[in-house]
């Protein structure tokens, strides 16, 4: 078939642009893949590599640029256009039907059918098994997908790229919510898929990941094209460089810590989901003063419920949680938080922000009924300002003199410092971070992690609930495993290594 | 045994329209876009109906102009709500006001300044014909009764049988996914809210030609709203719409049966009936079944 | 370019837009009909500003539905949709009605008492649409409109019992001449004051009207509604649970508590709304009714066209008004149904409901500057 003598690149992108509102998100960028390469695009969080790969998939559509699939320039008006010329996409939150089976899922679209209208479910059953056993992608057809775990999902999200033929495979942050085990037999699926000749694109920012799969890798920073290297030819500090654009630490400066009296105590803990399945299932831990106690494990092992039942927006069936000795399960929200806890919600814009206030008026959320932001039930705006002001200073928030600009149009990293400031300000105890990290770029993960510590070292408790296994094991002093609604293990930091972490978080024990 | 069929029979009549309603509201729900506007597009259907049958002597030409005006003024919804986002509540209470102020100046227009139609000549068919006594008499429903049966199974068949209703499924539940697999939401979206209208200006007919034989201004009092109601309490199920539409379609049989004189009940209380059991069955029913989870949200591309 | 877009962005925009929409699409209607469109409007306008008695009228018809704007208004700015307002309203009017034929005080302790009656009818009654919604999760604009019907026939049994009923008419007895709002009910009625109107053919043409001190009443309403909102803790609470009810709840605000205050505070002033129709407008008293008189489902319009602000409800209510008003000339001059004010309002809402796309122009306007801006910038870089 082939002519040339030179092989034809899977995938060209030339000069590509691409401007959301006035901010361009990506300048000029350049990308060109291998036929049966596995090819990585490195780059932090917002420098535009989900962009990048959107517009490959026709979601978004480029301001300016080229592409080429195999050799033939190629207009990607949507989705539909891309499916056409081979290419999948596996987006990183998982864009499935939770209701429908997995079967359901994979046909969506493309469905098999009697008569041009009728579903054969039948038939579309044996095609997705037969898929399932060439690249050995375990999943139970008639399964729900709210009934799946997320490893099985996502194997339910390349199994309908490849029911549409995919030969160019886009994987978005593919191994976010995987235990290390779950990472390796996804290494293995992508070897299997790329044998078959299939190309591989992987968007992430995790360094070992790309030295462990990829053979080239192509690194973007802040909407520029940086580079693309030979993954064997740099090591992981280089990659880290030209990520970030300076030289970049990868550990958490931190002195050890200097634990006393228990602050909070969770024993023997209870609680269904909104479903009503028992999702904790007699979680027990202790956090003392002057500790970070980290929780580490696989999303959806009960760590949402656990907040949820801490701050009282759920009702626990049994066990008790107690702050400085007094119980606080099943009374009110406000109730946890004037018995000295704060939380940081992971879903920042639903639950820690009001989008449509201003930034001084989110300050004052938990407070604003207290003096002097409101006396005799008025609102003294005075005094809201001026302690905007000192905070949005010394939490350096940027831009600065943001006080009464409205909080949406604040950067997801500046959103988070208002809402750490805001639970700061409150003294708490406690204060319970719930992937506070989430979609930041590193200067301002590396400014949330040092607030944490400030806490600890101020001889506060600090319970860090993360799905970042790498995050847990940098902050917290002590790490509690989360499995199936239980803490399975507790262990000091520097006693934990990342294999046995992730076998329990996998339901594994490590004598295994 | 007289007065159960009797009961029977004017509870069918009665729920018909609702029914038909109803499906309307179970498809465009389904599809993600609520459509509080049906009681609006209920309104000029039935206005239409009333006047088309009236002058052509046809109610089954009625039916249909009724059918394509609810479709039309349902172009009206899909676009504020599917083409500009709009918040689809205000564009909902917007057709319910523009649609009885329509309904009414074409009405003034049609027929000399009067806020009510000339009564049509030919109903719509019976069941059994003219001539039916006894049980029969009472049980004599007409055809749109049938229709509505017919439009609950097809759209059962539709939606969990057929490959659209798939698409119409996962486009209310995840619209993203859908469209990543190239799936034109909004194109599903416009057809569902369209035949939503067109059912609901369909059942406003059912009013205007079956129920009474004119339209007026009270013609459409609420039912576009227990039609919304019954697709709650239906748990967006094409059948369970229909069971809850029969439900309140016996308390208002309960009123006109009632309200006989066999019992000495003021009739201002009974009229109340049908209003009261809606909210005591929402009060068991609202909070356990569960929506379709884009329903009521514009889907705007790349945001999740 | 920048200063373009930004005239786009001011929220009034979008409702001066809305507005000359619907009368564009209210002509276009008008011309099919067979009507000539710029006389309707100018008999219109004539009806609405033509003598201080048509603008008397117009204040008279707005008050009400500055009220129950008000009170969609409040509501929404909890992202709660108050159509309950017409029963809200019906309530009110009522027990307002029933207080004032019982109690007869001087005017000072009387208009007070019925008001009070009127209000705490309409709380209650929206309280109870508020529980519906938090205790049962039922939509309030379902529960609302099933409540609007309890209403209206309960008010018809009300109004057809024998103690209230005035024989011979289709309503109850008026209320109490002390309960009056209109300005000098009893002197109005003397041989005097006759002489004063012929004299005085300004005032007098006022005076014959139902001219009335709801209107002050109602505007002071709205300002309490508008203070709470933006100047109390409690309209804080409020204003950030209708923003982001998750966010409230996560910092330990009570969601239901606020949603059944909430509709209590907008039943109140639907409910003042009814009883200030009863103070200030003949006959005085509760009529039956076969449909709804549309004083409280008005009050969406109001609100919605008001952008959902207590203070611009006043301007729409007028605006609301007015359009009611001179409809009714339209039809005596033109011979067009008045039912074109209606199109017309609606029309209104329904583009008020598409203002948003405004913004997103204005971005996609400011887009495309930057895009090329940045095109240009490479272009020139690299020649």
């Amino acid at each position: 078939m082939e002519h040339n003598t030179k092989p034809v690149n899977a995938v060209e992108m030339n000069g590509i642009v691409k401007v959301f509102g006035n901010r361009p998100v990506l300048d000029q960028v350049n990308l060109e893949v291998e036929k049966g390469s596995v090819h990585a695009i490195l780059g932090e969080n917002g420098a535009g590599k989900s962009t990048l790969m959107n517009i490959l998939y026709g979601l978004y559509q480029p301001d300016g640029g080229t592409i080429k699939i195999n050799g033939q320039q190629v207009e990607m008006k949507n989705p539909s256009t891309a499916i056409a010329t081979g290419i999948g996409m596996v987006h990183q939150h998982f864009m499935l039907v939770d209701v429908f089976t997995v079967a359901e899922n994979i046909i969506l679209g493309q469905e098999t059918t009697k008569g041009g209208a009728f579903l054969d479910m039948d038939k579309a059953k044996q095609d997705v098994l037969a898929l399932i056993e060439k690249y050995g992608l375990d999943v139970d057809p008639d399964a729900k997908i709210e009934d799946i775990s997320v490893g099985m999902q996502q194997r339910v999200e390349i199994l309908k790229a490849l029911y549409r033929g995919a030969d160019i495979l886009i994987l978005d942050e593919p191994t976010a919510v995987l235990t290390p085990q779950e990472i390796d037999e996804l290494i293995n699926i992508i070897h299997n898929l790329v044998n078959d000749g299939k190309t591989i694109l992987i968007i992430t920012h995790k360094l070992d990941e790309i030295k462990k799969s990829a053979d080239k890798c192509t690194i973007i920073r802040r909407g520029q094209y940086i580079d693309t290297v030979s993954v064997k030819d740099v090591s992981q500090s280089d990659l880290a460089d030209m990520m970030v654009g300076h030289q970049v630490n990868l550990k958490v400066a931190k002195t050890l810590m200097n634990p006393k009296h228990v602050i909070f105590e969770v024993d023997d803990l209870h609680a269904r989901d909104v479903r009503g399945v028992e999702v904790l299932k007699g979680l027990s831990f202790k956090i003392r003063s002057g500790e970070i106690y980290g929780i580490a494990g696989i999303d959806g092992n009960g760590q949402k419920e656990l907040l949820e039942a801490i701050t009282n927006m759920i009702h626990v069936q049994g066990g008790t949680i107690k702050i400085n000795g007094k119980e606080i399960q099943n009374t009110t929200t406000w109730n946890t938080i004037t018995s000295g806890i704060a939380s940081i919600h992971e879903d920042r814009e639903k639950r820690g922000l009001i989008p449509d206030f201003s930034v001084e008026d989110n300050f004052v959320l938990e407070t604003y009924m207290k003096n002097p932001f409101s006396i005799k039930g008025l609102m003294k705006q005075k005094a809201i300002s001026d302690f905007a002001k000192k905070q949005v200073q010394e939490y350096d928030i940027r831009p600065n003199g943001c006080e009464k600009d409205l909080i949406r149009g604040l950067s997801g990293g500046n959103q988070q410092k208002v809402i750490i400031a805001r639970e700061i300000a409150n003294n708490p105890d406690l204060l319970i971070a719930m992937q506070p990290t989430r979609g930041l770029d590193v200067g301002a993960i590396e400014n949330i992690h040092k607030t944490l510590l400030d806490q600890r070292d101020k001889g506060k408790a600090v319970l860090l609930i993360s799905l970042e296994l790498d995050e847990v094991m940098n902050v917290a002093d002590t790490i509690g495993v989360i499995y199936d609604g239980k803490i399975v293990k507790e262990m000091p930091q520097d006693q934990a290594t990342e294999h046995e972490i992730g076998l329990l978080m996998a339901g594994g024990s490590a004598n295994e | 045994m007289n007065t159960f069929t009797l009961l029977i029979g004017v509870a069918l009549m009665y729920a018909t329209p609702m029914v038909l309603a109803a499906l309307g509201g179970v498809i465009s729900e389904r599809a993600g876009v609520t459509n509080i506007g049906i009681e609006g597009m209920m309104t000029i259907g039935a206005f239409t109906g009333a006047a088309v049958g009236y002058f052509t002597n046809n109610p089954w030409l009625g039916v249909l102009a009724a059918g394509l005006a609810g479709g039309l003024t349902a172009i009206l919804h899909a676009l504020a709500s599917i083409t500009f986002k709009a918040d689809q509540t205000v564009s909902g209470v917007a057709i319910n006001l523009i649609g009885p102020a329509l309904a009414l100046f074409f009405c003034r227009l049609c027929f000399d300044g009067s806020a009510v139609t000339e009564p049509v000549n030919a109903k719509l068919p019976k069941l059994f014909g003219d001539n039916a006594t006894g049980i029969l008499a009472n049980l004599n429903v007409d055809f749109m009764v049938i229709i509505a049966i017919l439009a609950t199974v097809i759209m059962w068949i539709v939606l969990y049988k057929t490959k659209w209703g798939l698409r119409i499924r996962a486009v209310g539940e995840n619209p993203a996914a859908a469209d990543t697999l190239g799936i034109n939401v909004e194109f599903v979206r416009y057809v569902c809210v369209i035949i939503s209208g067109i059912l609901a200006g369909m059942g406003g007919a059912a009013v205007t030609l079956s129920i009474v034989s004119q339209f007026s201004q009270t013609s459409i009092a609420g039912q576009g709203y227990m039609a919304l109601a019954a697709v709650i309490f239906g748990s967006w199920l094409p059948h369970g719409a229909f069971l809850a539409c029969i439900l309140f379609g016996l308390a208002q049989a309960l009123v006109v049966v009632l309200g006989g004189g066999a019992v000495s009940v003021p009739s201002e209380i009974l009229a109340m009936l049908p209003y009261v059991m809606t909210i005591i069955i929402l009060i068991f029913f609202a909070g356990k079944s569960r929506a379709p989870k884009a329903n009521g949200q514009p889907y705007i591309k790349g945001k999740r | 370019m920048n200063k373009f877009t930004s005239l786009l962005r001011k929220p009034i925009t979008g409702t001066i837009i809305a507005i000359l929409m619907g009368f564009l699409c209210a002509a276009v209607i008008l011309a099919c009909a067979g009507y000539n469109p710029i006389h309707a409007l100018s008999a219109m306008l004539q009806g609405i500003f033509g003598r201080p008695k048509y603008m008397a009228n117009i204040i008279v018809k707005a008050t009400p539905i500055i009220l129950t704007g008000c009170s969609v208004a409040f509501a929404y700015k909890m992202g709660l949709f108050n159509i309950g307002a017409e029963g809200q309203y019906i309530f009110g009017a009522l027990a307002a009605c029933l207080t004032g034929i019982t109690v007869n005080l001087s005017p000072w302790l009387e208009i007070p008492l019925i008001l009070l009656a009127g209000m705490a009818a309409g709380a209650l009654y929206g309280a109870l649409a508020g529980w519906l919604k938090a205790k049962f999760n039922i939509h309030e604009v379902i529960s609302g409109i099933m409540l609007n019907w309890i209403a209206m026939y309960f008010s018809n049994f009300i109004t057809g019992m024998e103690a209230f009923h005035k024989p011979n008419t289709s309503g109850t007895f008026p209320i109490n001449v002390s309960g009056f709002t209109t300005f000098f009910p009893n002197w109005k009625a003397t041989e005097e004051a006759a002489q004063f109107m012929k004299d005085n053919p300004f005032l007098g043409d006022i005076l014959r009207t139902d001219f009335n001190a709801g209107i002050i009443i109602a505007i002071a309403l709205v300002l309490l509604s508008s203070y709470i909102l933006y100047k109390t803790s409690k309209g804080y609470q409020l204003r950030a649970v209708g923003s982001n009810r998750y966010a409230a709840e996560f910092a330990g605000i009570d969601v239901k508590k606020n949603i059944i205050e909430t509709m209590m505070f907008a039943g109140l002033l639907a409910g003042a709304s009814g009883a200030l129709a009863i103070m200030g407008n003949n006959p005085h008293a509760v009529l039956e009714i076969a449909a709804f008189e549309g004083n409280g489902l008005n009050g969406l319009s109001v609100a919605f066209i008001a952008n959902g602000s207590p203070i611009g409800c006043i301007f729409s209510g007028l605006l609301f008004g007015g359009l009611l008003y001179g409809g009714q000339s339209l039809q005596y001059v033109v011979g067009a149904p008045t039912e074109i004010v209606n199109i017309m309002v609606g029309t209104i809402v329904f583009f008020v409901a598409l203002k948003d796309i405004i913004p997103v122009i204005a971005d996609k306007m400011e887009h495309r500057a930057a895009t090329k801006k940045l095109v240009d910038q490479k272009e020139g870089a690299s020649s």
